[in-house]
């Protein structure tokens, strides 16, 4: 509907109205006086319709721009649309239905339709027992699943698993995770085996089901399953699952309006790919990626922030080389949950770095030593880049008795870069 | 010349080789030396090219061969149960072609004619019915563009910095044009008096081919946006991708977008079938499993720089780009950064107004050479922020596969190149 319709119904209301006033006072016979008032008066009245006119022409004008305008904007939003996901006007609704398609029949509807639901329903009657589905497991699935439905090479674990779905590497059989016996019955019915699905009897695949479930521990040897029992079989992790929680762990907290400057002090590299050239071109296994974190620049905030050109935070360096210091940084990270160094650093765990080439050993104020470092200090013992090194890549051989629970610096090339970044740094 | 317009991914993963390159093909014309390509005449100018006989249906020229999906043998027992990965990283705009599109198969893909394909309605239904091929064609069909995501894609990184290369971490994805039947209409004709009330009812959708994949969709969802497509990009799926019918499940995880679709029952519960619970089920910390994750949430990637993509011009201008998606709509805004996520700026959006479908990003600078940890975040139009690795690991854990959709960084050297790892 048009806004300019609209804007014109009230116009035209006060044109008519004065007209049919002027119109009805004129035509009565009254004296000249009032006749000229009357006149004088139809002569306000009709510079008043002219007026209104105007108004209302102009009002027209107004809305008629504004009608462009929207449709303008309607033009743009359809194409926008066009443009967009939504490609065409949606499909239209009937009233009734198109009459496409014809009546499945029941044979056909049974010949598809063998989904069995998690209460049982769609389970054909029949039976298996342990020891036939055995002999169907080895025959039909054990070249992929092993005979003791183990898995062969990355072929899917069938049995066991128990109480592993809380480490870092779950091991999900059918004993151990699947939350329905269902599934199995319908997955080895319908899908297996591979190559060859659906060529399995109900019978048979009753006995494999038993069979896993014998595998996973869960029955006896002298177990039957059937259409009948098949419910009251008991999975060990029918528990274990909710549904999508999502929205409520996560989307509630992560729709904050995001930081975009300072977000962190620093950032760095704490792994770089394990898989270099995944798919190498000769073919073969992927090719292992032998870079080192300690390669890797650190970028820190006031480096950003002042847009240099040079992104890697180097602190003051003392003559060493930048790249080793930097480099040294990034190796720090092992270290720093027990060692501090810099300006405010104070002991924790371990003494405080600072100046630590070049000073004697167990020698930082206020922090108690093992036996072997107090030895050391007794001794006279001072740090150099020799024995450093050497108590960097073995703490223990190097220092026996030595508190420091470290297994060592794995790279050679960090303990040099560690050395570097540590010799930054004055006492 | 061929040799010297390959391109080799291999050179550029060496690292040296591709920076020496660039600096020779920008080099003759800055030192003044004429450049032969412009001042000999070459074949290509002189000798006459290929007839219109000579290739009905053409694939790309063979100087872009490495362009292609690719396999990785070792992360899986047969590649007949397998995925490959789209080369995203070499794409640009949207649209994936459906020649490097990725693969996803439980049993291999089957060859099934139009003529053979039949699809049933049943279950809770008022008149079960079966559909011809041709009888698709004659219902009111719509087009979308919508993007495919394996609920796996990224899955390898969960522990960690693992596969050297966009196509690898993100490439099981792709985005195309469908032309379908809303499954709405379908269910209408079978009729669904007989489901009485819809809201706690599914749909059971299962495929044709030996893997017979099935998974349960809330009705909700299945009268919503659901879609039975029969092409893509303009033309017949790919066998690969279902021909000649599959399901499309705006948004949702692709698994649940059935291929060779050959029934579609309407249940009173979900089916609870091997790919729903065993597989695509989420296990977290504490060893419990989230069921039915069935949303891609809010993921974006630079695609160019990346391991595959180094810079190979040196320092200067530099376009970096890359893409962005939800499963709960459109995508409003992405925001990179170039030095591990201090730093932020927001991206220019290619192409804006999809929903649930691919968004190309564009940020375009001048590169000091200066080393870059490269990072993007999408925001939907939820206002949902894609999360770093850091937080989601707090919230699940490391034993999860599926869902993975935190922020990737790419760290690029002084060379330009670009190598996957994780940041502080």
């Amino acid at each position: 509907m048009s806004k300019s319709l609209n804007l014109f119904v009230p116009a035209i209301g006060v044109t008519t109205l004065a007209l049919g006033l002027a119109y009805g006072l004129s035509s009565r016979d009254y004296g000249a006086q009032t006749i000229e008032t009357l006149e004088t008066r139809v002569q306000q009245t009709e510079a008043n319709v002219a007026r209104a006119i105007a108004d209302a022409q102009a009002a027209a004008d107004e809305a008629a721009r504004l009608q462009t305008e929207r449709d303008q904007l309607e033009q743009l939003a359809a194409e926008a649309a066009m443009s967009g996901s939504n490609l065409t006007d949606p499909a239209p609704v009937i009233e009734g239905k198109y009459g496409l398609g014809r009546t499945a029949l029941s044979e056909e509807i049974a010949a598809w339709d063998v989904d069995v639901l998690p209460d049982g329903r769609g389970l054909p009657v029949g039976q298996g027992d342990v020891f036939t589905g055995e002999e169907v497991f080895v025959d039909q699935c054990a070249s992929c699943h092993g005979d003791f439905a183990e898995g062969v090479g990355n072929w899917p674990v069938l049995a066991g698993g128990f109480d592993t779905l809380a480490n870092e590497d779950p091991v999900k059989t059918v004993g151990s995770y699947w939350p329905h016996l269902s599934t199995a019955w319908d997955y080895i019915n319908r899908s297996m085996p591979f190559g060859a699905a659906g060529t399995l009897t109900p019978d048979e695949t009753y006995a494999i089901v038993a069979y896993i479930l014998y595998s996973n521990d869960l029955v006896d040897d002298d177990f039957v399953l059937s259409n009948e029992n098949f419910t009251e079989v008991e999975m060990y992790n029918s528990d274990g699952f909710v549904v999508d929680d999502r929205p409520e762990l996560e989307y509630a907290e992560w729709q904050a309006e995001p930081c975009m400057v300072n977000c962190k002090e620093t950032v760095e590299i704490t792994m770089r790919a394990t898989f270099l050239d995944v798919t190498p071109e000769g073919g073969g296994d992927s090719v292992m990626n032998d870079a080192t974190t300690s390669d890797s620049p650190v970028f820190s905030a006031s480096a950003s922030a002042e847009g240099s050109d040079d992104s890697a935070a180097v602190e003051e360096t003392g003559g060493v080389d930048p790249a080793l210091v930097a480099a040294g940084e990034s190796a720090f990270r092992q270290c720093k949950s027990c060692h501090q160094v810099g300006e405010n650093a104070s002991n924790r765990t371990g003494p405080v770095l600072n100046g630590i080439l070049g000073h004697t050993i167990g020698a930082v104020d206020g922090f108690r030593y093992s036996d072997v470092f107090q030895e050391a200090n007794a001794a006279g013992e001072v740090w150099d880049a020799e024995n450093l090194t050497a108590f960097l890549a073995d703490p223990r051989g190097a220092m026996a008795g030595t508190k420091m629970s470290f297994r060592g610096v794995r790279e050679e090339a960090d303990i040099a870069a560690l050395i570097a970044y540590l010799q930054s740094f004055d006492e | 010349m061929d040799e010297f317009f390959k391109p080799s991914r291999r050179s550029f993963l060496r690292g040296s080789a591709a920076v020496a390159a660039g600096t020779v093909a920008g080099g003759a014309a800055a030192q003044g030396t004429p450049d032969p390509l412009i001042t000999d005449l070459q074949d290509w100018a002189s000798y006459t090219g290929v007839g219109v006989d000579e290739t009905p249906y053409g694939l790309p020229i063979s100087f872009e061969s490495d362009v292609v999906r690719r396999n990785v043998e070792w992360l899986t027992a047969s590649p007949i149960s397998s995925i490959n990965f789209t080369p995203i990283h070499a794409l640009d705009g949207t649209i994936t072609p459906q020649g490097c599109a990725f693969e996803r198969h439980h049993s291999g893909a089957i060859e099934l004619t139009k003529e053979d394909y039949r699809l049933m309605i049943n279950g809770l239904v008022d008149e079960p019915l079966v559909f011809t091929y041709a009888d698709l064609e004659r219902l009111p069909r719509e087009n979308h563009v919508y993007f495919c995501e394996c609920a796996a894609n990224t899955g390898m990184e969960w522990a960690g910095a693992q596969l050297n290369g966009a196509q690898f971490t993100h490439g099981m994805i792709h985005n195309m044009e469908y032309t379908g039947v809303p499954l709405r209409t379908l269910l209408r004709e079978a009729g669904l008096e007989a489901a009485g009330d819809l809201s706690d009812k599914w749909v059971y959708v299962e495929g044709a081919d030996a893997s017979s994949n099935g998974r349960s969709i809330p009705m909700e969802k299945a009268l919503d946006d659901v879609l039975v497509a029969f092409k893509a990009n303009g033309e017949a799926l790919r066998m690969e991708h279902g021909y000649p019918v599959r399901l499309v499940v705006p948004g949702w995880e692709g698994n649940m977008w059935v291929k060779w679709l050959r029934r579609v029952q309407v249940t009173d519960m979900a089916v609870g079938s091997r790919e729903e619970t065993s597989k695509y089920t989420d296990v977290y910390e504490d060893g419990i499993a989230r069921k039915w994750t069935w949303v891609m949430d809010a993921k974006s990637v630079i695609t160019s720089p990346s391991p595959q993509m180094p810079i190979t011009h040196g320092q200067g201008p530099l376009v970096i780009s890359g893409l962005a998606w939800s499963g709960h709509g459109q995508i409003t805004r992405v925001d990179v950064s170039r030095d591990g996520g201090i730093t932020w700026e927001t991206a220019r959006l290619g192409k804006q107004g999809d929903t649930k479908a691919l968004t190309r990003f564009y940020l375009d600078i001048n590169w000091d050479g200066s080393p870059m940890l490269l990072q993007s975040r999408a925001i939907d139009e939820t206002g949902y922020v894609q999360p770093t690795k850091d937080q989601l690991r707090e919230k699940r854990g490391e034993n999860a596969v599926y869902h993975n959709n935190c922020i990737q960084t790419w760290f690029v050297n002084e060379e330009g190149i670009a190598e996957n790892v994780e940041v502080s």
